[in-house]
């Protein structure tokens, strides 16, 4: 009942996740972006433009430059995530890649750093008059959800173990379709259940500021309207001469 | 320091740190708010004359329709996580306290309508994700706090998603003007650039006899016949320049100084009757299709003048639309000379020629100015000047400092992309609207001040219209000399020395005389 349970709850957050981002992806794509309008100074090539996204999305170059602050727990957090995600693979793959193998041992600590990270944002959240000035109930309820699947992750660790080695049979019998029993640790429950329900609210919340900064069109253009004629809707085509 | 309306005293807010965070003061800017255009304004530019009676539903579909046709109107409303990052990068929002004036909150007045009627959450669980119904009240919200946003895009330079509150405002604006309830002093305007050629409705035969007024004053001062023509068929260059520059103080003795670097150039150059005006307030109001008929205007004339180069004179808002928008707008401007940038900017032509040493000044002409450069947010954020990113940080100084001998910066952190907008930029440029405009030159304010305070600065040069037309109106009231306010080519025509004119001759003897007495 619980495997069947879990088994379900997992194909339908996977299957929201990848439509409902997928979807929003196209959406994204097929909007047209009529007027060249880079923030700038911006870079005048492609390969700029790839240079100037990597900053973004590695090293978050326009946060570091708005509040320290505000960067050191979002980046914070967003490394050891990544870092904690990439230890996770190890639950879903078999042989284990020498990569995630490498991270194991910093798993830990970002799991506390992610926490930490989260912590700090949503003391500022709170503690900040302008932050609690734009702070709507589910900007709250976000940070809560991630702080509880941190948390109930740290758990298994630091206060009851649960069977891995069952949870991975799990995760890889339900890549093909064949259900392997999953234990009835509480902690366990929650966080996946908590994760379960990340994949479903992401196509439909704030989240998508992943994919969005992708789109960012005063992030992604280049500077060079001078050089070539921007066509970016059909509506402005090409004048014609007098003569 | 708490900014309650009615009670601003700008001499009590001059001195401190131009970036300083206020505390938060509620609704202080509640009240603020422009004339609503009227129906004749409305009309012209292809919008309801009044508020329609079913303008809920009217303006829910209008921003479906941008929604459909402005990735980053949907990705910047999608994205925001409320991190915080922009809460005080707005000049607005640092001038007046109101937390509605931090770009964020702004954004959010549109978001929350968008989450209502666009996205699952906001249709099931509004309470939840702070949905809400765009009701009268929201709609009174909107017209308030997106008209105290000059679209400056300093919070966009902050965002680590890009997110640009302009793009945002300007949905707001379009979408009002949908239903009919416009703004009078950008519309007003617009329109008369349809039915006159230019923002200040000045006539054809009006704008002659104040270039050949121009022409006299030179001559006298120089002794040379600069000419500043007028629908001159066969020039090389069409000048487009804003039209405050055939008008007011100190944007003609800018007009003064493009004349005078032209005429040394050697280069043939006209303006035009039809396209007098450099300036598209249709951005203001984000009305790409009013944009675009107001920009196919300087392509027509271009080709009727059969002219070679395209020139533009100091415009902040202007040069955006030019550098980043003419050649989408109304290009391909293959008719054009290609060995020229299409379009230049005055500065870089002016530039362009220093660097060839084919410009001579004296600097000490120029000695009773010790200047500042304020950068315009639309050159300094939305265009380029010159070859490499930062060349509209660059060349705009470099011309002062040749025809300059005192050049100071203001502070790092409130110039160049970080510039502070002059708080009249955007359609906000009325009367009715100076408190906003006031409290939102206070950060700048604050800035001049404490070069006004190191180093003795007694002037601050500006290449935006709408920059130094504001600075004229609320200097004084910082308590500075309101010709503080300065055009760059004003400072070059102060200092430029014309081949074979009286300045020409004296600088020589003057110099002849030096090396004898050496």
């Amino acid at each position: 009942m619980r495997t069947v349970l879990f088994a379900l709850a997992f194909y339908a957050a996977a299957v929201v996740f990848v439509a409902g981002l997928g979807y929003r992806i196209v959406v994204y794509i097929k909007t047209p972006a009529p007027l060249k309008i880079p923030t700038m100074p911006a870079p005048l090539t492609h390969a700029g433009v790839t240079m100037r996204m990597l900053r973004e999305v590695v090293f978050f170059q326009s946060l570091f430059r708005a509040n320290k602050w505000i960067w050191l727990f979002g980046w914070t957090f967003h490394a050891a995530l990544a870092v904690v995600i990439l230890r996770h693979l190890r639950y879903f793959l078999q042989p284990v890649p020498g990569v995630v193998v490498f991270v194991q041992p910093f798993g830990i600590l970002a799991g506390f750093a992610m926490v930490g990270g989260l912590l700090a944002l949503w003391a500022r959240r709170i503690v900040v008059p302008r932050i609690r000035y734009i702070s709507a109930p589910s900007d709250h309820l976000m940070l809560a959800l991630l702080v509880a699947i941190g948390l109930s992750g740290l758990g298994m660790t630091f206060i009851a173990h649960t069977d891995v080695v069952a949870v991975k049979a799990f995760f890889l019998g339900l890549m093909v379709f064949d259900w392997q029993p999953l234990p009835a640790d509480p902690l366990l429950l929650v966080h996946l259940g908590l994760v379960a329900t990340l994949m479903i609210i992401f196509p439909f919340s704030k989240l998508l500021h992943a994919p969005g900064l992708f789109f960012s069109p005063t992030r992604n253009q280049a500077d060079d309207s001078r050089e070539r004629r921007y066509v970016g809707a059909e509506r402005f085509e090409a004048v014609s001469r007098r003569t | 320091m708490s900014a309650t309306s009615g009670t601003f005293n700008p001499l009590e807010h001059l001195k401190g740190d131009p970036l300083e965070i206020p505390n938060l003061a509620c609704g202080a800017m509640a009240a603020s708010k422009p004339y609503v255009a009227a129906p004749a304004h409305q009309k012209a530019l292809g919008f309801p004359g009044e508020l329609i009676d079913n303008w809920q539903e009217k303006a829910v579909s209008r921003l479906g329709e941008l929604l459909d046709n402005s990735r980053a109107l949907r990705v910047y409303l999608d994205s925001c996580v409320k991190c915080g990052a922009c809460t005080d990068k707005c000049h607005y929002f640092l001038g007046t306290s109101d937390p509605k004036n931090m770009p964020v909150a702004r954004q959010d007045l549109l978001r929350k309508v968008y989450r209502r009627y666009f996205t699952w959450g906001g249709k099931y669980l509004p309470w939840l994700v702070g949905a809400a119904d765009l009701t009268k009240e929201v709609l009174d919200e909107w017209y308030s706090y997106f008209h105290q946003c000059s679209q400056c895009r300093r919070c966009s330079v902050y965002c680590p998603y890009g997110i640009d509150t302009a793009e945002i405002s300007m949905a707001a604006r379009d979408i009002m003007d949908t239903v009919g309830l416009g703004q009078k002093y950008s519309n007003e305007i617009i329109g008369k650039v349809f039915t006159v050629g230019n923002n200040l409705g000045l006539p054809s035969k009006a704008l002659k006899a104040t270039l050949k007024g121009l022409e006299e004053e030179i001559e006298e001062e120089t002794g040379l016949p600069v000419r500043l023509p007028l629908d001159e068929e066969g020039a090389d260059i069409l000048l487009v320049t804003p039209s405050a520059d055939f008008f007011a103080s100190p944007h003609m003795e800018g007009l003064i100084g493009y004349a005078k670097v032209f005429h040394e150039s050697g280069v043939r150059w006209t303006l035009s009757s039809h396209a007098s005006e450099a300036a598209n307030f249709a951005i203001f109001v984000g009305s790409q299709e009013n944009m675009r008929k107001v920009s196919l205007r300087i392509r027509e004339a271009a080709e009727a003048l059969k002219v070679k180069r395209l020139v533009f004179g100091e415009c902040g808002h202007a040069w955006r639309v030019a550098y980043s928008f003419l050649n989408t707008l109304a290009g391909p401007f293959d008719f054009l000379d290609q060995n020229y940038p299409i379009p230049q900017h005055i500065c870089e032509f002016t530039y362009d020629l220093i660097q060839r040493g084919q410009l001579r000044f004296d600097k000490a002409k120029n000695d009773s100015f010790r200047l500042t450069f304020h950068d315009s947010c639309n050159v300094a954020r939305a265009s380029r000047m010159g070859d490499t990113p930062g060349g509209q940080f660059e060349i705009p100084r470099a011309i002062l400092r040749a025809a300059c001998n005192h050049f100071f910066d203001m502070a790092a952190d409130t110039i160049h992309e970080n510039t502070l907008c002059c708080g009249g930029g955007g359609g906000l440029l009325t009367d009715e609207l100076m408190d906003v405009r006031v409290k939102g030159a206070q950060p700048r304010m604050r800035a001049f001040e404490q070069v006004v305070e190191d180093h003795g600065v007694t002037h601050m040069a500006a290449i935006c219209a709408i920059c130094k037309t504001q600075f004229s109106k609320i200097m004084p009231k910082y308590g500075f000399d309101m010709e503080s306010i300065v055009s760059v080519h004003q400072m070059v025509s102060n200092a430029i020395i014309l081949t074979g004119s009286i300045q020409d001759k004296g600088y020589d003897a003057a110099r002849i005389s030096a090396l004898q007495e050496a």
